[in-house]
């Protein structure tokens, strides 16, 4: 177990393709991060590098205190899960977990010991001596994780491990990852592009966009309070309305504007932040037709369409709404509760 | 294809049946002859019936041998054969392997360049270049001995590329799920790569072990010693060669044996990719 260290990392390609830029990020002993973003945002090589299977091009990475920039990725005393698991699919269950501690020449025994310890805990005994191949999917991901978790290593590395699952059954891996994480206290590092996954598994997200970092903080934090137009977007389904102000006219709107932060001239609401009656604080007014109606039980998602310029707007309601479809309504939010935003620098203003 | 037609069905099968009887024909032709006594065959009609010289005819050509008529023992010329393409075929597979496994998993200057240098060998069948291979081999001294025999039969551009071509579809991860599990290069190759790639080797041995077995130009060029004869030379030395009529008995034997080491190849190797071919699942 150690912490890790990561210092103005960045990594060019060939042909001067940046894919991760200055990076700073400082990972606690036992921590859990969880590296967000869409697809090519550099999630994935920036877990590589600290894996050590690119390289590093700039800056300093280091785990516990160790500079380990130029070290294999057997040296960094680091497991990895992969996505597609990377079994080998000709050496049985027993053999695909004994396999790296037999490289570190380990003693037969304990080799024994560990391999039944890890099996047990995963509940994968019963398929020691079987072959990957004669396993399901679910069986086949616990091996993957029974293979990064045998060796006892500083940090987990996981590279969307649950993305080959289906739907079910990556809850409930995504639940006793989380449960082991939490026994194990490793430090684990975890990359997805499911929001849904980021937030309910680490303990701090790092959201990436095109190689930055956009903003790092608990789940939470990062779904109060968006620190920029992209982590707004990004995080939270239905995402976030995003509203220019100049789209907003009326009296009502205008008073809203002048309690916003200066430089504001996009204001974001959240799907549930929406109310169908009038706040008595200054507050933003939304004149809208009422596109579609979708419930889904305990909540249903209204999908509008703003008259002033045609955008559409999503709203979570809980219950049956008083509206039909085609109808006209006027939804309203407090200016409390609207995320500030600056167009052209792209950040918050308050 | 599941029809129901039933003289589709007659059709197909007769001209099943008639190919695999013209190819049949010629083998059960040569196994009945080589059970037969000399006298035989001078009468011109060749028997479609087993005779009863099986026996003594295969003793004769396994340790006597008739030397007046060009056919001495064939018990050497078979070993010789063998050694021959076991060293042809280990020595393709090895090198073709290892070739493959530096051109696919490391980078080094002029990579794509000696890939396509190999690649290009390939239009090269010893045929092509017999002439200067002979004097390679004549000047460092390896006529008459199996190195000559084998060495210069072994670079394999077509194993190479084969293997290439398959390491390819091997997913990166396993690679980089070794160096996570600390196995280095030479690891990677014994570990994962060989015993993935055992259904390949398997049928590559067959068609190599083949290839070697039936060399006959080669050998017929480098080798004047008796001491090193093949036995694909043998047979011919055995009908051109004597003073006589060809034993045909005899040379039916002969050719029968030849015959065999190859069928038990492809007999061992077959339990072994079949296996390989059930089991492999991406």
């Amino acid at each position: 177990m150690a912490s890790i260290k990561i210092n103005n990392l960045g990594k060019v390609y060939a042909g001067d393709v940046r894919a991760v830029e200055d990076i700073n990020l400082d990972i606690a002993d036992g921590e859990f991060i969880v590296l967000v973003g869409p697809s090519g945002c550099g999630k994935s090589t920036l877990l590589r590098m600290i894996a050590g299977l690119e390289t590093i091009t700039e800056g300093d990475l280091f785990i516990g205190d160790k500079r380990v920039n130029g070290l294999e990725p057997a040296e960094r005393d680091i497991a990895m899960v992969f996505q597609n698991y990377a079994l080998y699919p000709h050496m049985t269950v027993y053999n695909n977990l004994a396999y790296g501690l037999k490289n570190r020449g380990f003693p037969k025994d304990e080799i024994e010991k560990r391999v039944q310890e890890t099996a047990k805990m995963l509940e994968i005994e019963q398929f020691l001596d079987r072959k990957p191949r004669a396993l399901s999917g679910g069986q086949r991901q616990r091996v993957a994780m029974g293979r990064a978790l045998v060796r006892e290593p500083a940090a987990f590395l996981l590279d969307e491990p649950l993305s080959n699952l289906d739907a079910k059954l990556r809850v409930q891996m995504r639940l006793e990852i989380k449960q082991l994480q939490r026994r194990l206290k490793t430090t684990s590092l975890y990359v997805t592009h499911d929001q849904l996954e980021a937030m309910t598994l680490g303990d701090r997200l790092v959201v990436l966009n095109q190689g930055n970092i956009e903003q790092v903080g608990s789940p939470i934090d990062v779904y109060n309070r968006p620190e920029s137009l992209f982590v707004a977007e990004f995080i939270g389904s239905p995402s976030m309305n995003l509203f220019s102000q100049a789209d907003l006219d009326g009296p009502t709107n205008e008073n809203a504007a002048k309690h916003l932060p200066e430089g504001t001239d996009i204001l974001g609401l959240r799907p549930d932040q929406l109310l169908f009656e009038a706040p008595d604080t200054p507050h933003i007014r939304l004149d809208c037709k009422v596109a579609l109606y979708e419930p889904a039980g305990a909540e249903s998602h209204l999908y509008l369409i703003l008259n002033s310029n045609g955008q559409h707007v999503t709203m979570r309601v809980h219950g049956e709404p008083p509206v039909h479809e085609g109808g006209d309504i006027s939804i309203y939010a407090p200016v409390s509760a609207v995320h500030p935003f600056n167009s052209t620098s792209g950040r918050r203003t308050d | 294809m599941v029809e129901n037609n039933r003289w589709g069905n007659i059709l197909a099968h007769t001209i099943l049946i008639f190919g695999v009887a013209l190819v049949v024909f010629p083998v059960y032709v040569a196994i009945i002859a080589s059970t037969h006594p000399s006298g035989t065959f001078l009468r011109g009609t060749i028997p479609l019936l087993p005779g009863g010289e099986a026996w003594e005819n295969y003793k004769t050509v396994m340790f006597e041998g008739r030397s007046r008529a060009g056919t001495p023992p064939i018990s050497l010329m078979l070993w010789n054969s063998f050694v021959m393409a076991m060293a042809i075929t280990i020595g393709k597979l090895s090198i073709s392997l290892l070739s493959a496994f530096a051109i696919v998993y490391f980078r080094f200057p002029f990579r794509l360049f000696f890939f396509w240098i190999i690649f290009l060998t390939l239009m090269l069948p010893v045929e092509v270049r017999i002439v200067p291979t002979f004097q390679v081999v004549a000047d460092l001294g390896m006529l008459n001995s199996f190195a000559g025999l084998s060495i210069p039969l072994i670079a394999s551009a077509t194993a190479t590329f084969l293997f290439r071509q398959f390491f390819m579809t091997i997913p990166e991860e396993m690679l980089e799920a070794s160096r996570v599990d600390g196995a280095g290069p030479f690891k990677f190759f014994k570990d994962i790569l060989l015993p993935l790639s055992i259904t390949n080797i398997a049928a590559l041995f067959v068609i190599m072990f083949i290839y070697g077995w039936n060399q006959y130009l080669w050998p017929l060029l480098i080798t004047t010693d008796p001491n090193y004869y093949t036995i694909v030379m043998g047979i011919q030395r055995m009908v051109t060669g004597g003073d006589s009529e060809p034993l045909w008995h005899l040379v039916m034997a002969t050719v029968v044996l030849a015959a065999l080491p190859p069928v038990l190849v492809i007999l061992f190797m077959q339990r072994l990719f079949v296996k390989g071919l059930t089991e492999t699942e991406k």
